[in-house]
């Protein structure tokens, strides 16, 4: 992706802190609402949007911050749901253990993934992240005696006290809340100023003696922590897993959220998850072809809203007071 | 967000927008009968999915839109033969759409998804394609039930049986590699190994195996009597096409899953498919005058023979009428309706035999041996060559017994080793 | 029960010609325009399912591919000027945005031709199998086989003995160079384009005789040709070919030896080949 228009320059975040707290505000009341006022299938939803939006963030950390386009973090993501399953249906283990293990391989895969991937850049990272994600997914199909193949696992991750929509949905909330502060904080930490650096000039990060490959290990790593915790919790929320959730389109899925939202924004992830899932859900119900409505976002989005939602708002917002 | 409803009864479609409404009440026998219709109508079994839906409607429209005397609003959702999706749609039928009954599914790992979630909440599901064994065996959901339909495992013994009769001794299988598949191969291989019979090797592959040539490879080298391929929509197709273009068709005769010769597979194939020989309930090309006016009517209206997926979801969508008639249409009843379709003995069905579940909510079937033949119009069809009566998912065995063996996989192949 | 003999050799090298001829166009695009065509794998079943069309109706095998590559050259055309003109320059949009068409043209093409498999009918004298060394071989498997090889001595000979060719390598290797040149060195890229769509139409007609069409046949081969083009390196011809048999052969031996690992057999060299050398075996830094 492009990179956001923000002045690469600067420490402060491009837009007004100010007008940026009243939208976080905004968001965090619209989240913490809008289950008590829509039907109980719609807080089905809403829990996605919730977990697809910490997969988007996570894509965004590499997209935006780094200013490398990942294909693999889907793959991530499911390597932690399946091993969460895992560890609850086969093992019967405790579904918080689970979660913890699932969160732990998702930080393994993605390590090795950055080990392989730190050396390049542009498309040839998107392609290289894209075939790590198929091996994957490759693994997941075939290893049946482990994953259950075509069928997947069915799991019981979910504990009763959960089993309700509302119930279930708060502690999402407060999870996802807590982790996108320490996503914030992260990227506005003076690591995450560096990676920002990195995006803008490789060579020139490289020449003030930053340990680029270093930087950018830990970056990836850190991403899929994040896609692991996204994962756990979804294993959570469907008590199942299948190869499908480990396919490319997870990947691309969680990129057109990131994407759609903004890269490099962050909190734009929670609008594009919103906006994706959202639209998803309607189509469906008008239409079965879902797919090439998705293929036409792809394609308006590219020619004419690269920087996503709260991107051009933003760009909007720069044009005006400046 | 703004929610409709997608109405498709008879030919009314009908949007009705309405404000956030808490999830529908079980209305007592009021207004129409709400069932939920999943089938992959995007994706790998598209084709599938859509003739899925054409049979349960074929039926509906027979029946003037109504079932046990009242209308039906009938929710079609695609469920993309996707377990993710699928488990999306059932939430949305179930809690936003306030249906009294999910049915259909393509896919094992769809059903297995469905089933998944209904177990929790004790919603009927009908499942008229899905043949994972564990549904009706081991693993049984009191509210999942397998009208018109039949387990992975259940048709390949009688037709191991036949095998052994025609003097085979040494058999080899390719499968498709997942439950369903594992099933019928266990199927076959348990009854044709107790039956003195060998298997030299067996097969696993991925599904969507767009080349068999390391396969056949394998398989032409082992000196067998005859193959148990069990192939499903592309794979089927490519299956049969590239055994013969290796010379194999002719050499070594092929038998395999009902899925394999399905219409849905042999209609837009050639000679490559003659002569395959498979075991089912269904033979469209069988003389009884129930299933020849069936299938006229089926070409008359969608101008192609009924394939398994049509016809299964026809009988499922009548077994599910003479239900709710029998108990005056009040479906909402749960417990009463599914006691209804447990006791139910469907006589009117295109087989031309009375079919009646067994004690685990699976059906007992008359079997036909069919073979792939060109009929008279010069089409391709199944045509029976013999008949194995009342077979049940648990074959000669005692169902205590036999369920104290595993369930099949592929490392438990039921293969008794003489 | 998993040995490897002539036969499954044979079987690696056909599959490797029918994904030389798809990746071959993929990486030229590649090569040339720096386009990573994430729809080249639709365009391939757009060719099959012309081909399948035209050959049945027509009755002429060669009748369908000439149809399919034509059709795939002009969808080519339009997927060039109509859409990717607009984020010319920018790398990942352009990736994004075929990777949005690809979804477009396969959903499409599922609402035309349905969900049915369909097999392009081959001509009758490549029909049926031919026995040598003791071995049943099938004759359209060895066409295939030699038509991956022609193709691969056309191309070269067009890329290293024809001036259009010399073009092309030069916009490879220094595009600003020729363009200093006064060439208009954008219709060399839209020759190139629907060259490469061509191709990838080819494949399909090609391809869809003896490994059907079906709805996601698109899917399957982009992934493998993506697989070529990476170990084989960005716009080389030679690449693609060496790529190609590696991942042939890496597929069969991978289906007969490791089934449960298949895929990590045919990605996993991949992925190594990629962190050691990022521009693939034969690429070369623009």
């Amino acid at each position: 992706m492009t990179p956001a228009p923000t002045p690469a320059a600067a420490g402060k975040p491009s837009f007004m802190p100010r007008l940026g707290l009243a939208a976080v505000i905004l968001g965090t009341l619209f989240f913490a609402i809008a289950p008590l006022l829509v039907p109980t299938y719609q807080i089905s939803i809403l829990t996605e949007v919730l977990i697809y939006a910490v997969l988007a963030m996570s894509v965004d950390i590499l997209a935006g911050y780094t200013g490398r386009t990942p294909l693999c973090l889907g793959a991530v993501f499911g390597v932690s749901t399946y091993v969460t399953v895992y560890w609850t249906s086969t093992m019967g283990g405790s579904p918080y253990t689970g979660m913890m293990l699932g969160i732990l391989a998702a930080t393994l895969v993605a390590a090795i993934f950055a080990i392989l991937a730190i050396r390049t850049t542009g498309v040839y990272f998107l392609l290289l992240t894209l075939a790590l994600g198929m091996i994957i997914w490759g693994i997941c199909l075939r290893w049946t005696s482990v994953t259950g193949g075509e069928n997947g696992l069915r799991g019981a991750v979910r504990p009763a006290e959960l089993a309700a929509h509302m119930p279930f949905y708060y502690v999402v909330f407060v999870a996802v809340a807590i982790i996108t502060f320490i996503m914030w904080r992260f990227v506005r930490s003076p690591f995450g100023l560096t990676l920002r650096g990195i995006r803008d000039s490789d060579s020139r990060m490289r020449s003030l003696g930053y340990n680029v490959s270093l930087h950018m290990f830990i970056a990836f790593t850190v991403a899929g922590v994040f896609a692991g915790v996204a994962g756990a919790l979804y294993a959570m929320f469907n008590d199942f897993v299948s190869p499908s959730t480990v396919a490319l389109t997870q990947s691309v899925e969680g990129l057109l959220m990131a994407i759609t939202g903004g890269v490099g924004t962050l909190f734009g992830s929670f609008i594009g998850a919103l906006a994706i899932i959202g639209l998803e859900n309607a189509v469906s119900i008008y239409t079965e072809r879902w797919q090439t409505v998705l293929g036409l976002v792809f394609i308006f989005i590219m020619i004419f809203a690269p920087d996503g939602i709260l991107g051009g708002i933003k760009t909007l917002l720069a044009r005006k007071r400046g | 967000m703004d929610r409709r409803t997608f109405l498709k009864s008879s030919v009314a479609l009908a949007a009705v927008g309405t404000v956030a409404m808490p999830y529908v009440a079980r209305a007592q026998g009021t207004g129409p009968i709400k069932i939920g219709l999943m089938a992959p109508l995007t994706g790998v079994v598209a084709s599938g999915g859509r003739e899925m839906v054409d049979g349960f409607n074929m039926y509906l429209d027979e029946k003037g839109g109504m079932m046990g005397g009242r209308k039906v609003e009938l929710i079609v959702e695609d469920d993309g033969a996707n377990p993710d999706m699928a488990l999306q749609k059932a939430r949305r039928l179930v809690e936003q759409n306030g249906v009294s009954m999910l049915c259909g599914n393509l896919l094992a790992n769809t059903g297995l998804a469905v089933a998944n979630y209904v177990k929790g909440n004790g919603m009927p599901y009908f499942i008229p394609i899905i043949a994972a064994d564990e549904l009706t065996q081991r693993n049984r959901i009191k509210n999942v039930v397998r009208v018109a339909g039949y387990t992975g495992s259940q048709f390949p013994r009688p037709l191991a049986d036949w095998c052994l009769k025609q003097g085979y001794k040494k058999a080899a299988t390719i499968s498709q590699d997942y439950t369903f598949g594992q099933e019928q191969c266990g199927g076959f291989c348990q009854t044709f190994t107790e039956g003195g019979g060998t298997i030299a090797g067996q097969f696993w592959h991925p599904l969507n195996t767009s080349d068999f040539s390391p396969y056949l490879g394998q398989l032409a080298n082992l000196g067998v009597d005859v193959i148990f391929a069990m192939e499903t929509g592309a794979d089927a197709t490519r299956f049969m096409q590239q055994y013969s273009n290796f010379g194999l068709k002719g050499q070594i005769p092929l038998v395999g899953a009902m899925n394999m010769t399905d219409q849905s597979v042999i209609r837009t194939m050639g000679s490559e498919a003659e002569g395959v020989i498979v075991a089912a309930h269904f033979a469209e090309g069988s003389p009884a005058p129930v299933t020849k006016t069936f299938v006229e009517a089926h070409m008359k209206k969608y101008n192609k023979y009924p394939s398994l997926y049509g016809f299964s979801m026809y009988s499922g969508a009548m077994w599910l009428d003479e239900a709710a008639k029998s108990i005056g249409g009040k479906v909402e009843d749960r417990e009463a309706f599914l006691a209804a379709v447990s006791k139910t003995e469907l006589t009117g069905s295109p087989l031309g035999q009375t079919v009646k579940l067994d004690a685990y909510g699976n059906p007992i079937y008359d079997v036909h041996i069919r073979k792939v033949v060109k009929n008279a119009d010069g089409k391709l069809w199944n045509a029976p060559i013999a008949n194995y009566p009342a077979v049940s998912q648990f074959w000669t065995y005692n169902p205590e017994t036999y369920m104290k063996q595993p369930p099949y996989s592929r490392d438990f192949q039921g293969i008794k080793k003489g | 029960m998993s040995s490897l003999n002539t036969f499954q050799l044979l079987n690696g090298l056909t599959f490797a010609a029918l994904l030389f001829i798809v990746a071959s166009g993929f990486t030229l695009i590649f090569g040339l325009l720096r386009i990573v065509n994430l729809a080249h794998g639709a365009l391939y079943l757009l060719g099959g399912y012309c081909a399948y069309a035209m050959a049945s109706t027509t009755g002429s095998f060669m009748v369908g591919i000439l149809a399919a590559m034509a059709a795939v050259a002009v969808t080519g055309l339009i997927l060039d000027q109509g859409l990717l003109r607009f984020v010319r320059g920018h790398e990942l949009r352009q990736v994004l945005l075929t990777l949005g068409v690809g979804l477009v043209l396969n959903d499409m093409m599922l609402v035309v031709f349905g969900g049915d498999t369909y097999t392009v009918p081959a001509p009758e004298f490549l029909q049926g199998a031919l026995r040598f060394a003791g071995m049943f071989y099938p004759k359209y498997r060895l066409f295939v086989l030699a038509l991956g090889v022609l193709i691969f001595i056309l191309l070269w000979v067009l890329l290293n003995k024809t001036r259009l060719g010399a073009l092309i390598r030069a916009g490879v290797d220094d595009p600003e160079t020729i363009a200093a040149l006064g060439i208009n060195i954008r219709r060399i890229f839209l020759l190139t384009f629907m060259l490469g769509a061509a191709l990838a139409g080819l494949g399909g007609a090609v391809g869809g005789a003896f490994l059907t069409l079906y709805p996601s046949a698109d899917a399957e081969i982009l992934v493998f040709s993506l697989a070529v083009v990476i170990i084989g390196g960005r716009g080389s011809l030679v690449g693609a070919a060496v790529g190609a048999l590696m991942v042939g052969m890496l597929n069969t031996v991978g289906q007969v030896m490791f089934p449960e690992f298949a895929y990590f057999v045919i990605f996993g060299p991949m992925a190594a080949i990629l962190a050691f050398r990022p521009l693939g075996l034969f690429g070369r830094t623009a």
